[in-house]
Protein backbone atom coordinates (compact mmCIF):
# COMPACT_ATOMS: atom_id res chain seq x y z
CA UNK A 1 0.00 0.00 0.00
CA UNK A 2 1.16 3.55 -0.71
CA UNK A 3 2.66 5.51 2.17
CA UNK A 4 0.47 8.21 3.71
CA UNK A 5 0.77 11.75 2.42
CA UNK A 6 3.41 13.78 4.18
CA UNK A 7 2.29 17.13 2.74
CA UNK A 8 0.46 18.48 5.77
CA UNK A 9 2.96 17.47 8.43
CA UNK A 10 4.59 20.35 10.27
CA UNK A 11 8.36 20.00 10.17
CA UNK A 12 10.39 19.13 13.22
CA UNK A 13 7.57 17.79 15.42
CA UNK A 14 6.77 14.62 13.56
CA UNK A 15 6.35 11.44 15.47
CA UNK A 16 8.91 9.05 13.94
CA UNK A 17 7.76 6.12 11.79
CA UNK A 18 10.07 3.30 12.87
CA UNK A 19 10.27 -0.03 11.07
CA UNK A 20 11.12 -1.76 14.31
CA UNK A 21 10.10 -1.16 17.89
CA UNK A 22 11.01 -3.24 20.89
CA UNK A 23 8.01 -4.94 22.50
CA UNK A 24 8.08 -7.36 25.42
CA UNK A 25 5.25 -9.80 25.88
CA UNK A 26 4.81 -12.76 28.18
CA UNK A 27 3.29 -15.31 25.83
CA UNK A 28 1.99 -18.52 27.37
CA UNK A 29 4.16 -17.92 30.42
CA UNK A 30 7.34 -17.24 28.48
CA UNK A 31 8.90 -13.79 28.34
CA UNK A 32 9.42 -12.75 24.74
CA UNK A 33 11.20 -9.81 23.17
CA UNK A 34 10.03 -8.72 19.73
CA UNK A 35 11.35 -6.16 17.27
CA UNK A 36 8.33 -5.28 15.17
CA UNK A 37 6.79 -2.40 13.25
CA UNK A 38 4.01 -0.44 14.98
CA UNK A 39 1.52 -1.61 12.34
CA UNK A 40 2.02 -5.27 13.31
CA UNK A 41 -1.15 -6.67 14.85
CA UNK A 42 -0.92 -8.98 17.82
CA UNK A 43 -2.29 -11.72 15.54
CA UNK A 44 0.53 -11.28 13.03
CA UNK A 45 3.11 -11.02 15.83
CA UNK A 46 1.93 -14.37 17.22
CA UNK A 47 1.68 -16.16 13.88
CA UNK A 48 4.50 -14.64 11.83
CA UNK A 49 7.05 -13.67 14.46
CA UNK A 50 6.52 -16.28 17.19
CA UNK A 51 5.34 -19.19 14.99
CA UNK A 52 2.28 -19.65 17.20
CA UNK A 53 -0.10 -20.52 14.38
CA UNK A 54 -2.83 -21.94 16.61
CA UNK A 55 -4.47 -18.52 16.65
CA UNK A 56 -6.28 -18.21 13.34
CA UNK A 57 -6.77 -15.35 10.92
CA UNK A 58 -10.38 -15.48 9.78
CA UNK A 59 -11.87 -12.16 8.66
CA UNK A 60 -9.02 -9.98 10.02
CA UNK A 61 -11.66 -7.34 10.82
CA UNK A 62 -13.00 -8.28 14.25
CA UNK A 63 -16.15 -9.86 12.90
CA UNK A 64 -15.51 -13.61 13.26
CA UNK A 65 -13.60 -14.21 16.51
CA UNK A 66 -11.15 -16.79 15.07
CA UNK A 67 -8.24 -14.66 16.33
CA UNK A 68 -9.47 -14.50 19.95
CA UNK A 69 -6.70 -14.66 22.57
CA UNK A 70 -6.50 -13.64 26.22
CA UNK A 71 -4.56 -10.44 26.97
CA UNK A 72 -4.06 -9.92 30.71
CA UNK A 73 -6.75 -12.58 31.25
CA UNK A 74 -9.35 -10.84 29.05
CA UNK A 75 -10.53 -12.11 25.69
CA UNK A 76 -9.84 -9.78 22.78
CA UNK A 77 -9.66 -9.85 18.98
CA UNK A 78 -5.91 -10.06 18.26
CA UNK A 79 -6.49 -8.94 14.65
CA UNK A 80 -7.57 -5.47 15.83
CA UNK A 81 -4.89 -5.21 18.54
CA UNK A 82 -1.60 -3.49 17.73
CA UNK A 83 1.16 -5.53 19.39
CA UNK A 84 3.18 -2.42 20.29
CA UNK A 85 0.28 -1.16 22.43
CA UNK A 86 0.44 -4.34 24.54
CA UNK A 87 4.07 -3.89 25.58
CA UNK A 88 4.42 -5.61 28.99
CA UNK A 89 1.19 -7.60 28.69
CA UNK A 90 0.54 -11.27 29.38
CA UNK A 91 -0.88 -13.13 26.37
CA UNK A 92 -2.44 -16.60 26.42
CA UNK A 93 -3.14 -18.44 23.17
CA UNK A 94 -4.61 -21.86 22.47
CA UNK A 95 -1.07 -23.26 22.71
CA UNK A 96 -0.86 -22.08 26.33
CA UNK A 97 -4.01 -23.68 27.75
CA UNK A 98 -2.83 -27.28 28.24
CA UNK A 99 -0.72 -27.90 31.34
CA UNK A 100 1.92 -30.64 31.59
CA UNK A 101 0.51 -32.42 28.57
CA UNK A 102 -3.01 -32.53 30.01
CA UNK A 103 -5.71 -30.89 27.93
CA UNK A 104 -7.49 -27.86 29.36
CA UNK A 105 -11.04 -28.81 30.46
CA UNK A 106 -12.40 -26.78 27.54
CA UNK A 107 -10.24 -28.63 25.03
CA UNK A 108 -11.41 -31.96 26.47
CA UNK A 109 -15.04 -30.82 26.48
CA UNK A 110 -14.86 -29.73 22.82
CA UNK A 111 -13.63 -33.25 21.95
CA UNK A 112 -16.23 -34.94 24.18
CA UNK A 113 -19.07 -32.97 22.56
CA UNK A 114 -17.74 -32.95 18.99
CA UNK A 115 -17.95 -29.16 19.17
CA UNK A 116 -16.45 -28.53 15.75
CA UNK A 117 -16.42 -29.76 12.20
CA UNK A 118 -13.62 -28.08 10.21
CA UNK A 119 -11.98 -26.79 13.39
CA UNK A 120 -10.82 -23.43 12.04
CA UNK A 121 -12.81 -21.38 14.54
CA UNK A 122 -12.03 -23.75 17.44
CA UNK A 123 -8.92 -22.04 18.94
CA UNK A 124 -10.85 -18.76 19.02
CA UNK A 125 -13.96 -20.46 20.43
CA UNK A 126 -11.93 -22.10 23.21
CA UNK A 127 -9.98 -18.94 24.13
CA UNK A 128 -13.23 -16.98 24.09
CA UNK A 129 -14.91 -19.60 26.30
CA UNK A 130 -11.95 -19.46 28.71
CA UNK A 131 -12.52 -15.71 28.95
CA UNK A 132 -16.25 -16.22 29.41
CA UNK A 133 -15.76 -18.70 32.27
CA UNK A 134 -13.25 -16.37 33.97
CA UNK A 135 -15.75 -13.49 33.71
CA UNK A 136 -18.28 -15.64 35.56
CA UNK A 137 -21.35 -13.82 34.19
CA UNK A 138 -22.86 -16.25 31.70
CA UNK A 139 -24.55 -19.26 33.32
CA UNK A 140 -27.58 -20.31 31.32
CA UNK A 141 -27.44 -21.55 27.69
CA UNK A 142 -29.09 -18.25 26.60
CA UNK A 143 -26.39 -16.28 28.38
CA UNK A 144 -23.61 -18.47 26.99
CA UNK A 145 -24.93 -18.04 23.44
CA UNK A 146 -25.16 -14.29 23.85
CA UNK A 147 -21.71 -13.91 25.38
CA UNK A 148 -20.16 -16.17 22.72
CA UNK A 149 -21.78 -14.28 19.83
CA UNK A 150 -18.43 -12.80 18.83
CA UNK A 151 -17.27 -16.24 17.67
CA UNK A 152 -18.74 -17.37 14.38
CA UNK A 153 -18.75 -21.09 13.45
CA UNK A 154 -19.61 -21.49 9.76
CA UNK A 155 -19.99 -25.26 10.24
CA UNK A 156 -22.69 -24.26 12.77
CA UNK A 157 -21.50 -26.49 15.60
CA UNK A 158 -23.17 -24.07 18.01
CA UNK A 159 -25.34 -26.52 20.02
CA UNK A 160 -22.29 -28.70 20.73
CA UNK A 161 -20.13 -25.66 21.53
CA UNK A 162 -22.69 -24.53 24.14
CA UNK A 163 -22.79 -28.06 25.60
CA UNK A 164 -19.00 -28.22 25.74
CA UNK A 165 -18.77 -24.88 27.52
CA UNK A 166 -21.39 -25.99 30.04
CA UNK A 167 -19.38 -29.16 30.74
CA UNK A 168 -16.12 -27.25 31.18
CA UNK A 169 -17.84 -24.67 33.37
CA UNK A 170 -19.02 -27.43 35.70
CA UNK A 171 -15.64 -29.21 35.63
CA UNK A 172 -13.84 -25.98 36.46
CA UNK A 173 -16.27 -24.89 39.17
CA UNK A 174 -16.75 -21.56 37.39
CA UNK A 175 -13.04 -20.74 37.46
CA UNK A 176 -10.55 -20.65 34.59
CA UNK B 1 -2.22 -1.36 6.36
CA UNK B 2 -0.30 1.88 5.84
CA UNK B 3 2.88 2.62 7.76
CA UNK B 4 2.52 5.12 10.60
CA UNK B 5 4.39 6.62 13.51
CA UNK B 6 3.67 5.62 17.08
CA UNK B 7 3.95 7.55 20.32
CA UNK B 8 2.69 6.80 23.80
CA UNK B 9 1.20 9.66 25.81
CA UNK B 10 1.84 9.58 29.55
CA UNK B 11 -0.59 12.28 30.60
CA UNK B 12 -3.48 14.25 29.09
CA UNK B 13 -1.34 17.36 28.54
CA UNK B 14 1.21 15.34 26.58
CA UNK B 15 -1.55 13.72 24.50
CA UNK B 16 -2.94 17.15 23.61
CA UNK B 17 0.56 18.47 22.77
CA UNK B 18 1.26 15.49 20.51
CA UNK B 19 -2.01 15.76 18.59
CA UNK B 20 -1.69 19.54 18.22
CA UNK B 21 1.73 19.05 16.60
CA UNK B 22 0.49 16.76 13.84
CA UNK B 23 -2.83 17.48 12.08
CA UNK B 24 -2.84 14.00 10.56
CA UNK B 25 -2.22 12.08 13.79
CA UNK B 26 -4.99 10.25 15.63
CA UNK B 27 -5.50 9.04 19.15
CA UNK B 28 -5.89 5.32 19.61
CA UNK B 29 -7.46 3.57 22.62
CA UNK B 30 -9.33 0.31 22.01
CA UNK B 31 -8.67 0.56 18.29
CA UNK B 32 -11.61 -1.70 17.41
CA UNK B 33 -12.92 0.74 14.79
CA UNK B 34 -9.79 2.73 13.91
CA UNK B 35 -7.53 -0.27 13.16
CA UNK B 36 -10.29 -1.78 11.04
CA UNK B 37 -10.70 1.48 9.09
CA UNK B 38 -6.93 1.67 8.61
CA UNK B 39 -6.91 -1.85 7.18
CA UNK B 40 -9.62 -0.69 4.77
CA UNK B 41 -7.55 2.38 3.83
CA UNK B 42 -10.41 4.64 4.96
CA UNK B 43 -8.42 6.18 7.82
CA UNK B 44 -4.82 7.10 6.94
CA UNK B 45 -3.24 8.73 10.00
CA UNK B 46 0.44 9.65 9.80
CA UNK B 47 0.85 8.67 13.43
CA UNK B 48 -1.06 7.05 16.23
CA UNK B 49 -0.91 8.47 19.72
CA UNK B 50 -1.53 5.66 22.19
CA UNK B 51 -3.63 7.04 25.05
CA UNK B 52 -4.28 3.72 26.80
CA UNK B 53 -1.83 4.50 29.63
CA UNK B 54 -3.57 7.75 30.62
CA UNK B 55 -5.17 7.75 34.09
CA UNK B 56 -8.77 7.87 32.79
CA UNK B 57 -9.97 4.47 33.98
CA UNK B 58 -12.05 5.32 37.07
CA UNK B 59 -15.78 5.37 37.66
CA UNK B 60 -16.35 7.95 40.41
CA UNK B 61 -19.38 9.34 42.20
CA UNK B 62 -19.87 13.09 41.83
CA UNK B 63 -20.95 15.47 44.59
CA UNK B 64 -24.27 15.99 42.79
CA UNK B 65 -25.20 12.31 43.12
CA UNK B 66 -24.12 11.47 39.59
CA UNK B 67 -21.28 9.44 38.13
CA UNK B 68 -18.11 10.42 36.30
CA UNK B 69 -16.88 7.71 33.94
CA UNK B 70 -13.26 7.89 32.78
CA UNK B 71 -12.90 7.91 29.00
CA UNK B 72 -10.76 4.76 29.06
CA UNK B 73 -13.13 2.55 31.06
CA UNK B 74 -13.68 -0.47 28.80
CA UNK B 75 -17.25 -0.95 27.56
CA UNK B 76 -17.47 -4.38 29.25
CA UNK B 77 -16.33 -3.05 32.64
CA UNK B 78 -18.83 -0.21 32.43
CA UNK B 79 -21.71 -2.50 31.44
CA UNK B 80 -21.10 -4.69 34.50
CA UNK B 81 -20.12 -1.93 36.94
CA UNK B 82 -22.28 -2.29 40.08
CA UNK B 83 -23.15 1.43 40.13
CA UNK B 84 -24.34 1.26 36.52
CA UNK B 85 -26.51 -1.75 37.30
CA UNK B 86 -28.00 -0.07 40.39
CA UNK B 87 -28.47 3.46 39.10
CA UNK B 88 -28.34 3.49 35.28
CA UNK B 89 -29.53 0.06 34.11
CA UNK B 90 -30.54 1.39 30.67
CA UNK B 91 -26.88 2.19 30.02
CA UNK B 92 -25.62 -1.27 30.97
CA UNK B 93 -28.32 -2.87 28.86
CA UNK B 94 -27.51 -0.72 25.81
CA UNK B 95 -23.79 -1.50 26.03
CA UNK B 96 -24.47 -5.25 26.20
CA UNK B 97 -26.71 -4.96 23.13
CA UNK B 98 -23.72 -3.85 21.07
CA UNK B 99 -20.71 -5.66 19.57
CA UNK B 100 -19.26 -8.82 21.15
CA UNK B 101 -17.64 -9.39 24.54
CA UNK B 102 -14.17 -9.38 22.91
CA UNK B 103 -14.83 -5.99 21.32
CA UNK B 104 -16.42 -4.62 24.49
CA UNK B 105 -13.30 -5.71 26.42
CA UNK B 106 -11.18 -3.62 24.05
CA UNK B 107 -13.43 -0.64 23.28
CA UNK B 108 -13.23 2.44 25.49
CA UNK B 109 -16.05 4.68 26.71
CA UNK B 110 -14.68 7.71 24.85
CA UNK B 111 -13.96 5.72 21.71
CA UNK B 112 -17.53 4.42 21.59
CA UNK B 113 -18.68 8.02 21.05
CA UNK B 114 -16.19 8.47 18.22
CA UNK B 115 -16.86 5.32 16.20
CA UNK B 116 -17.66 5.99 12.57
CA UNK B 117 -20.67 4.93 10.56
CA UNK B 118 -20.79 1.38 9.11
CA UNK B 119 -22.27 2.66 5.81
CA UNK B 120 -20.81 0.23 3.25
CA UNK B 121 -19.98 3.07 0.86
CA UNK B 122 -17.99 4.86 3.56
CA UNK B 123 -15.91 1.66 3.83
CA UNK B 124 -15.62 1.10 0.07
CA UNK B 125 -12.87 3.40 -1.20
CA UNK B 126 -13.85 2.61 -4.83
CA UNK B 127 -17.14 4.53 -4.45
CA UNK B 128 -17.89 8.22 -3.82
CA UNK B 129 -18.66 9.18 -0.21
CA UNK B 130 -18.93 12.71 1.13
CA UNK B 131 -18.04 11.58 4.64
CA UNK B 132 -14.82 9.90 3.49
CA UNK B 133 -13.99 12.30 0.67
CA UNK B 134 -15.91 15.60 0.95
CA UNK B 135 -17.47 16.72 -2.32
CA UNK B 136 -17.26 13.32 -4.02
CA UNK B 137 -20.99 12.58 -3.66
CA UNK B 138 -23.18 10.16 -1.70
CA UNK B 139 -23.43 6.63 -3.11
CA UNK B 140 -26.03 5.57 -0.56
CA UNK B 141 -28.81 8.00 -1.50
CA UNK B 142 -29.43 6.17 -4.77
CA UNK B 143 -27.70 2.94 -3.76
CA UNK B 144 -28.36 0.09 -1.35
CA UNK B 145 -29.61 2.10 1.61
CA UNK B 146 -31.51 -0.46 3.66
CA UNK B 147 -29.60 0.35 6.84
CA UNK B 148 -29.57 4.09 6.40
CA UNK B 149 -31.16 7.07 8.10
CA UNK B 150 -34.79 8.16 7.99
CA UNK B 151 -34.43 11.32 10.10
CA UNK B 152 -32.17 14.36 9.88
CA UNK B 153 -30.61 13.36 6.56
CA UNK B 154 -29.16 15.72 3.97
CA UNK B 155 -28.46 15.57 0.26
CA UNK B 156 -24.83 14.97 1.21
CA UNK B 157 -25.18 12.01 3.58
CA UNK B 158 -27.75 9.53 4.91
CA UNK B 159 -25.42 7.56 7.19
CA UNK B 160 -26.42 6.50 10.72
CA UNK B 161 -24.42 6.60 13.93
CA UNK B 162 -23.80 2.96 14.92
CA UNK B 163 -23.53 3.16 18.72
CA UNK B 164 -25.95 1.56 21.17
CA UNK B 165 -24.27 3.06 24.24
CA UNK B 166 -24.76 6.60 22.90
CA UNK B 167 -28.53 6.13 22.58
CA UNK B 168 -28.71 5.45 26.32
CA UNK B 169 -26.32 8.31 27.13
CA UNK B 170 -28.64 10.63 25.18
CA UNK B 171 -31.63 9.53 27.28
CA UNK B 172 -29.58 10.02 30.45
CA UNK B 173 -28.60 13.59 29.46
CA UNK B 174 -24.90 12.85 29.85
CA UNK B 175 -22.15 15.44 29.58
CA UNK B 176 -18.90 14.89 27.66
CA UNK B 177 -15.79 16.33 29.30
CA UNK B 178 -12.94 17.16 26.94
CA UNK B 179 -9.48 18.71 27.16
CA UNK B 180 -7.64 20.67 24.49
CA UNK B 181 -4.84 23.19 23.99
CA UNK B 182 -7.01 25.96 25.49
CA UNK B 183 -8.09 23.97 28.52
CA UNK B 184 -11.08 21.87 29.46
CA UNK B 185 -14.71 22.21 28.44
CA UNK B 186 -17.96 20.28 28.82
CA UNK B 187 -20.26 19.40 25.92
CA UNK B 188 -23.90 18.40 26.46
CA UNK B 189 -24.49 14.99 24.90
CA UNK B 190 -27.19 16.47 22.65
CA UNK B 191 -24.58 18.79 21.14
CA UNK B 192 -21.77 16.26 20.83
CA UNK B 193 -22.80 14.44 17.66
CA UNK B 194 -23.79 16.36 14.53
CA UNK B 195 -26.31 16.02 11.76
CA UNK B 196 -24.65 15.57 8.37
CA UNK B 197 -25.79 18.81 6.70
CA UNK B 198 -23.20 19.76 4.09
CA UNK B 199 -20.26 18.71 6.29
CA UNK B 200 -20.82 14.97 6.82
CA UNK B 201 -17.07 14.46 7.23
CA UNK B 202 -17.51 15.87 10.75
CA UNK B 203 -19.29 13.36 12.97
CA UNK B 204 -18.95 15.35 16.20
CA UNK B 205 -18.22 18.79 17.60
CA UNK B 206 -15.02 17.58 19.27
CA UNK B 207 -12.07 19.67 18.08
CA UNK B 208 -9.42 17.73 16.21
CA UNK B 209 -6.89 18.60 18.93
CA UNK B 210 -9.24 17.78 21.79
CA UNK B 211 -9.45 14.56 23.79
CA UNK B 212 -12.44 13.12 25.66
CA UNK B 213 -11.50 12.69 29.31
CA UNK B 214 -14.79 11.62 30.92
CA UNK B 215 -18.53 11.13 30.54
CA UNK B 216 -20.63 12.49 33.38
CA UNK B 217 -24.09 11.20 34.25
CA UNK B 218 -26.52 13.32 36.27
CA UNK B 219 -28.20 11.75 39.29
CA UNK B 220 -31.44 10.80 37.54
CA UNK B 221 -31.01 7.25 36.27
CA UNK B 222 -34.52 5.79 35.64
CA UNK B 223 -33.94 2.67 37.74
CA UNK B 224 -37.49 1.30 37.63
CA UNK B 225 -39.05 2.16 34.30
CA UNK B 226 -36.54 1.77 31.52
CA UNK B 227 -35.64 -0.44 28.58
CA UNK B 228 -33.24 -0.76 25.67
CA UNK B 229 -34.90 -2.51 22.75
CA UNK B 230 -32.75 -3.25 19.71
CA UNK B 231 -34.13 -4.61 16.44
CA UNK B 232 -31.58 -6.10 14.02
CA UNK B 233 -31.18 -8.69 11.28
CA UNK B 234 -29.84 -11.39 13.62
CA UNK B 235 -30.33 -11.87 17.34
CA UNK B 236 -26.86 -10.81 18.46
CA UNK B 237 -23.70 -9.10 17.25
CA UNK B 238 -25.28 -6.93 14.57
CA UNK B 239 -25.88 -3.21 14.25
CA UNK B 240 -29.36 -1.88 14.88
CA UNK B 241 -31.94 -1.38 12.21
CA UNK B 242 -33.79 0.52 14.90
CA UNK B 243 -33.16 0.73 18.63
CA UNK B 244 -35.02 2.56 21.38
CA UNK B 245 -33.79 3.63 24.81
CA UNK B 246 -36.47 4.70 27.30
CA UNK B 247 -36.47 6.24 30.76
CA UNK B 248 -39.79 7.00 32.48
CA UNK B 249 -40.77 8.42 35.85
CA UNK B 250 -44.14 6.87 36.69
CA UNK B 251 -46.73 7.53 39.34
CA UNK B 252 -48.85 4.42 39.24
CA UNK B 253 -49.94 4.24 35.61
CA UNK B 254 -49.39 7.96 35.02
CA UNK B 255 -46.26 9.16 33.23
CA UNK B 256 -44.66 12.01 35.18
CA UNK B 257 -41.63 12.37 32.93
CA UNK B 258 -40.68 10.62 29.70
CA UNK B 259 -37.46 10.40 27.77
CA UNK B 260 -36.81 8.23 24.76
CA UNK B 261 -34.18 8.19 22.04
CA UNK B 262 -33.81 6.16 18.86
CA UNK B 263 -30.68 4.61 17.39
CA UNK B 264 -30.12 3.35 13.86
CA UNK B 265 -32.33 6.06 12.35
CA UNK B 266 -30.11 9.14 12.12
CA UNK B 267 -26.58 10.56 12.10
CA UNK B 268 -26.88 10.91 15.88
CA UNK B 269 -29.06 9.41 18.62
CA UNK B 270 -32.49 10.90 17.94
CA UNK B 271 -34.54 12.54 20.67
CA UNK B 272 -37.54 14.79 20.26
CA UNK B 273 -38.73 17.04 23.14
CA UNK B 274 -42.15 17.49 21.52
CA UNK B 275 -42.73 13.73 21.39
CA UNK B 276 -41.66 13.41 25.03
CA UNK B 277 -43.89 16.28 26.14
CA UNK B 278 -46.84 14.48 24.54
CA UNK B 279 -46.37 11.71 27.13
CA UNK B 280 -46.02 13.78 30.29
CA UNK B 281 -49.06 13.56 32.54
CA UNK B 282 -50.70 10.91 30.37
CA UNK B 283 -51.92 7.49 31.44
CA UNK B 284 -49.71 4.84 29.87
CA UNK B 285 -51.48 3.13 26.97
CA UNK B 286 -50.59 1.87 23.48
CA UNK B 287 -52.60 4.74 21.96
CA UNK B 288 -50.67 7.37 23.91
CA UNK B 289 -47.41 5.68 22.95
CA UNK B 290 -48.45 5.57 19.29
CA UNK B 291 -49.11 9.32 19.29
CA UNK B 292 -45.65 9.96 20.77
CA UNK B 293 -44.05 7.71 18.14
CA UNK B 294 -45.99 9.43 15.36
CA UNK B 295 -44.81 12.80 16.64
CA UNK B 296 -41.17 11.72 16.72
CA UNK B 297 -41.45 10.27 13.21
CA UNK B 298 -43.48 13.13 11.69
CA UNK B 299 -40.62 14.21 9.39
CA UNK B 300 -39.25 10.71 8.72
CA UNK B 301 -38.29 10.12 5.11
CA UNK B 302 -37.52 6.75 3.56
CA UNK B 303 -35.28 5.93 0.61
CA UNK B 304 -35.53 3.09 -1.91
CA UNK B 305 -34.68 0.28 0.53
CA UNK B 306 -35.31 1.61 4.04
CA UNK B 307 -38.88 2.91 4.08
CA UNK B 308 -39.76 -0.12 6.23
CA UNK B 309 -37.75 1.48 9.02
CA UNK B 310 -40.39 4.16 9.57
CA UNK B 311 -43.07 1.63 10.58
CA UNK B 312 -40.44 -0.50 12.37
CA UNK B 313 -39.36 2.56 14.38
CA UNK B 314 -43.01 3.32 15.21
CA UNK B 315 -43.69 -0.20 16.47
CA UNK B 316 -40.36 -0.50 18.29
CA UNK B 317 -41.05 2.79 20.06
CA UNK B 318 -44.53 1.71 21.17
CA UNK B 319 -43.15 -1.64 22.36
CA UNK B 320 -40.22 -0.07 24.20
CA UNK B 321 -42.42 2.51 25.93
CA UNK B 322 -44.76 -0.32 26.98
CA UNK B 323 -41.85 -2.36 28.34
CA UNK B 324 -40.58 0.61 30.34
CA UNK B 325 -44.02 1.57 31.67
CA UNK B 326 -44.63 -2.03 32.82
CA UNK B 327 -41.20 -2.23 34.44
CA UNK B 328 -40.25 -5.23 32.30
CA UNK B 329 -37.11 -4.14 30.44
CA UNK B 330 -35.84 -6.05 27.42
CA UNK B 331 -33.39 -8.83 28.33
CA UNK B 332 -30.22 -8.80 26.22
CA UNK B 333 -29.67 -12.57 26.60
CA UNK B 334 -33.18 -13.99 26.37
CA UNK B 335 -34.17 -12.49 23.03
CA UNK B 336 -37.92 -12.82 23.40
CA UNK B 337 -39.54 -9.41 22.96
CA UNK B 338 -42.50 -8.95 25.28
Amino acid sequence: MAPASTAARPSGKRIPTPDKMSVSLTVNGRETQLNIAPWTTLLDALREHLDLTGTKKGCDHGQCGACTVLVDERRVNSCLTLAVMKDGAKVTTIEGLATDGALHPLQQAFIDHDAFQCGYCTPGQICSAAGLIAEGRAKTPDEIREMMSGNICRCAAYPNIVAAIQQAMTAMGGKS
Amino acid sequence: MINFGYARANDVAEAVRLIAADPNAKFIAGGTNLVDLMKEDVERPTSLIDITRLPLTKVEETSGGGLRIGALVPNSDLAFHPLIGQRYPVLGSAILAGASQQLRNMASTGGNLLQRTRCAYFYDTATPCNKREPGSGCSAINGINRGHAILGTSEACIAVHPSDMCVALRVLDATVHVAGPSGERAIAFADFHRLPGDTPQRDTNLGRDEIITAIELPAQGFTKNYTYLKIRDRLSYAFALVSVAVGLEMDGNTIRQARFALGGVAHKPWRDPTAEAALNGQTASPEVFRRAADTLLRDAKGYAHNTFKIELARRATIRALSQAARGTPQSQSNKKIV
